[in-house]
């Protein structure tokens, strides 16, 4: 047999559905020939059978069906009635096509035959008014046994197995043993039967020949998929208990038979796992045609190519990624292939080129679309988002253009200069970046200026079983998808005062030199206070939610596995943090964290950020490269103005009552852990009022205090008094300006701010040199991006960069 | 039913000292209630969530819709019953019968009856001894989700 089209394979597959459809009708409509609607059930079956193979080319079965088709439509219409004699000339179409449809599955072509007879019979029956006419036609196709000559009697019986499948079986040997070709090789009257799945012969013969497209492959509804998927699911539990069971009996055949079934279930498990993996293949056919369509309206030349198509993918996923890919390849199409007089200039092959890709890798399937157009031009992004105010013209000149195109994400974006009714209309990108994200996908744009442009799609196999890490809150469990899962942190009960640290209220820990805010699950989830949640060891998640992390803490870390994720009663999908549930060994329901929505809850990823489209540095930020990240803790000035220093190198934040503040030798000092720390105040080194004075003149008399920046290690600290911290980010700096005046390293955006951005190192040095040593070989280097510059970060020291 | 077309059966159940029937074609199974998940945030009407075989089912806690006192005591019984969104499975105090009631019994709820047992009450039979409430299985498992969350 040789390799099939998917799409030829499909259409095999319907059009058998079809014919035995139209078999049982015809059947049924010799008995009442008045039911029009049966004729007309019989014309659509005919009519999508031709509509299909004018599509594939097959145009000998196009012109036998259109007959057919003519001649249904005038009985449809009433200028016909039903006869005998119609219904077996109708009978033989259909064997006829049968016939047809097996040379096509063989040979990939509709075969020689032009039915002559047939057609001209159906044509002659289309023209005649109810009338006796010669019978001598069906013999050309004898492999159906029509005699018309008998009448009613054998063209019932050789269309009744059809209907009912259940066959006779002297009646079906005869069938096959009757036929004495005269127009057909015996080669084709085997093939006859073969493209029949329901014609006797093939049944009751036996013979060895290939089994026909049809015969295997049967349509199942995805919801009893579902439900054998249930089943599985409810049998592993069963198996886990009896496995359990049967390691304390200690009997030999228990566990031998236990173990047997432990084997067959997971069989059973992976079978059905694979009975909903289609291949990519079977969305991308489509596309040719898309393509097609699309160039010729735009006039370009596109070759579509292909790799991979097999890959297999859960049929859920296939049905969400079909949108978002047939929207970037007509992006692709429409802005991104160049007409072909441009490319023939530019030294292009007129013809573009669309390539699609599918691969494994790391559990994961990759989808790339890689055209080799203009590419992306990120100064026309830019100024299109400046133009459609996505962005000010301030933030566009400072974004480099290597990073300007990934601004397509954004809602409301497009670049086509005008509005085509493909694409332009400001919907696109950011759909299809919310699509994919969906399905847990991420989506990454390259783009070579003038060489073309990929687009790669991350992809899970299956949304159905995801590996997962199960914890515990005040007794109720809850699974972490572990995609989201970077590691696990323990602190022991004589750690927690000190490893936990505070912002403002908020829980920090220091994790390998960058601060890690800490969520409580419990605290988030209303289950226990933050103070229960802080007070003994605690169990850490470290999370990865968009480019942030964060620690969620957790009462106990059970195990880890494979998880089927069961969607969430519709009652409940508008508590957002839940992806879902599903059901544990004990057969006990646990529900899905979904990260990024708990990360959401806590404010670790505003919201604004994807609401707010003129954030556009927060939208950039998810899908530029963490490598240029820094973590910032943002403080303000006296004088309102934002400034920040790096995470990395503090070492502790302190909250300190203003009483409590000494002078020693012209220097404020304040009693800290047994020593004396010497105290600079921010607000003074930054050209403003002493601290003192205006906190004392803020706050009342008892609750005068201020927050303390420390730096440095136990025994040589230095601490920088600061008026109000407000924030910590993460961001990717963009140096604005270089330093106005001492103790700045530079000035940047952050969060849309200008934020002074202090040099701890120098300003230290200033205030005490003394300490200058040891707060400096602390204090890491700060990496900085100029956009000026080369594209690979550059490290300087603070005072470098002065 | 050979009985008259207007005839219907009602699956029974008792909730305090109300009794309560529900269509016995919307109803899936009756149980004694199994081991539930409980699902924080979510308001306090939804019990939890349970495993009907390989199925999962949010509990709605009837006494808690109808804003009755919680019986922790009673270990209370489960009608599953069969909505749009999937089997939901109420939990109520005890099941009674199956019965089947005449349609000339029936009367609108009285309109002296009023707060939630009104919502979700679609009317109520005459019997013999009783009255029977009969449950509007869509308002009843209609409740008001907690929406601040994380907007």
């Amino acid at each position: 047999m040789i390799e099939l089209d998917e799409l030829v394979h499909d259409f095999l597959i319907e059009s058998c559905e079809n014919l035995d459809r139209i078999d049982r009708d015809l059947v049924v409509l010799e008995k009442t020939p008045e039911d029009l609607s049966i004729v007309a059930g019989v014309f659509r079956s005919i009519h999508s059978i031709k509509g299909a193979c004018g599509f594939l080319g097959f145009t000998r079965l196009e012109s036998v069906s259109h007959v057919g088709e003519n001649l249904l439509s005038k009985l449809r219409d009433g200028e016909l009635s039903v006869t005998e004699e119609i219904t077996s000339s109708l009978l033989s179409l259909v064997d006829a096509v049968r016939s047809m449809l097996g040379d096509i599955e063989k040979t990939g072509k509709d075969g020689n035959n032009e039915y002559a007879e047939l057609v001209a019979e159906l044509s002659r029956l289309q023209a005649l008014e109810v009338e006796h006419q010669a019978e001598a036609f069906p013999e050309y196709f004898p492999a159906a046994a029509v005699n018309p000559q008998s009448t009613t009697a054998p063209a019932t019986e050789v269309t009744e197995p059809a209907a009912t499948t259940e066959v006779k079986p002297t009646a079906s040997v005869t069938a096959v043993a009757e036929p004495a070709p005269k127009n057909e090789t015996p080669a084709e009257a085997k093939k006859t039967p073969a493209a029949a799945p329901a014609a006797p012969a093939n049944q009751a013969g036996g013979e060895s020949k290939a089994p026909s497209a049809a015969d295997n492959n049967i349509r199942v509804d995805v919801g009893l998929l579902d439900k054998l998927m249930n089943l599985v699911g409810e049998l592993v539990l069963a198996r886990n208990q009896i496995l359990q069971v049967s390691a304390t009996l200690e009997n030999p055949t228990l566990i031998a038979t236990t173990q047997r079934l432990n084997l067959i279930t997971t069989e059973l498990q992976e079978g059905v796992m694979k009975t909903r993996m289609q291949p990519i293949g079977n969305i991308w056919s489509k596309l040719p045609r898309v393509v097609r369509d699309l160039a010729l309206s735009c006039s370009k030349q596109v070759r579509v190519e292909m790799e991979g198509a097999e890959t297999e993918l859960d049929k859920t996923i296939i049905e969400a990624i079909k949108d978002p890919l047939t929207h970037i390849v007509r992006n692709s199409v429409d802005h991104g292939i160049e007409a072909p007089e441009v490319r023939v200039t530019r030294g292009k092959p007129a013809e573009g080129r669309l390539s699609l890709r599918a691969y494994h890798e790391s559990g994961q399937v990759i989808l790339e679309i890689n055209d080799d157009g203009n590419g992306i031009d990120g100064k026309r992004v830019k100024a299109k988002a400046v133009e459609r105010g996505l962005l000010t013209q301030e933030q566009a000149d400072k974004l480099p253009d290597r990073e300007a195109i990934y601004l397509i994400f954004l809602p409301g974006f497009s670049t086509a200069e005008k509005i085509t009714n493909v694409s332009g209309r400001g919907v696109g990108m950011d759909v299809v970046k919310t699509n994919i994200e969906r399905i847990g996908g991420l989506v990454d744009i390259q783009s070579n200026l003038g060489f073309g442009s990929t687009i790669r799609i991350r992809i899970p196999l299956t949304l159905a079983i995801i590996p997962a890490l199960m914890v515990s809150c005040e007794g109720n469990r809850f699974a972490i998808p572990q995609v989201s899962l970077l590691e696990l942190l323990r602190v022991e009960p004589e750690e927690t005062s000190t490893k936990i640290e505070w912002v403002n209220g908020t829980p920090v820990i220091r994790l390998r030199g960058n601060l890690l805010p800490l969520v409580s699950l419990g605290q988030e989830l209303k289950l226990c206070s933050r103070e229960k949640a802080f007070q003994s060891g605690i169990n850490v998640v470290v999370l990865q939610a968009d480019d942030r992390q964060f620690g969620l803490v957790i009462d106990e870390i059970q195990d880890t596995g494979e998880i089927v994720v069961k969607p969430l009663s519709k009652r409940l999908k508008s508590i957002p943090v839940y992806a879902g549930a599903t059901i544990l060994g004990d057969g006990q329901v646990a529900l899905i964290l979904d990260v990024m929505q708990l990360a959401q809850r806590a404010n670790i990823v505003s919201e604004s950020r994807n609401a707010n489209t003129s954030d556009s540095d927060g939208l950039l930020e998810n899908d530029v490269s963490a490598a240029n990240t820094q973590s910032l803790l943002i403080f303000e000035s006296c004088d309102g103005q934002a400034c920040a220093v790096q995470l990395s190198t503090l070492t502790r934040l302190e909250e300190v009552k203003l009483s409590s503040l000494e002078t020693s030798g012209g220097q404020t000092v304040i009693q800290y852990r047994d020593q004396i720390m010497p105290l600079i105040d921010m607000s003074l080194a930054l050209g403003g009022r002493a601290i003192e004075a205006i906190e004392s003149s803020e706050a009342s008399e008892n609750e005068q205090t201020t927050q303390v920046l420390v730096y440095g290690s136990e025994g040589k600290a230095i601490g920088l008094m600061v008026h109000r911290i407000s924030d910590i980010v993460h961001e990717e700096l963009k140096i604005v300006s270089s330093s106005t005046r001492p103790g700045i390293a530079y000035t940047a955006v952050v969060q849309g701010r200008v934020t002074e951005i202090i040099d701890v190192c120098q300003l230290i040095q200033h205030y005490a040199p003394e300490f200058s040593d040891n707060a400096c070989s602390l204090s890491s280097r700060i990496t900085v991006v100029d956009p000026n510059e080369s594209d690979s970060p550059e490290q300087l020291t603070p005072t470098e960069a002065v | 039913m050979s009985t008259p077309i207007k005839r219907k059966q009602y699956c029974t159940f008792q909730l305090g000292n109300l009794d309560f029937g529900v269509e016995v074609l919307n109803v899936q199974e009756v149980m004694l209630q199994p081991t539930i998940t409980s699902v924080p945030l979510a308001p306090p009407v939804v019990r939890g969530l349970m495993n009907l075989r390989g199925q999962i089912v949010p509990s709605i806690d009837l006494r808690e819709r109808l804003e009755l006192p919680t019986d922790s005591e009673r270990l209370p019984m489960c009608v599953v019953l069969t909505s749009d969104d999937g089997p939901v499975s109420l939990l109520v105090d005890q099941i009674g019968d199956v019965v089947e009631i005449g349609e000339e019994a029936f009367e609108p709820t009285p309109a002296t009856v009023q707060g939630e047992t009104r919502n979700i009450v679609a009317g109520v039979y005459k019997l013999e001894k009783r009255l029977l409430l009969v449950l509007d299985v869509e308002r009843a498992l209609t409740f008001e989700l907690e929406t601040s969350g994380a907007a």
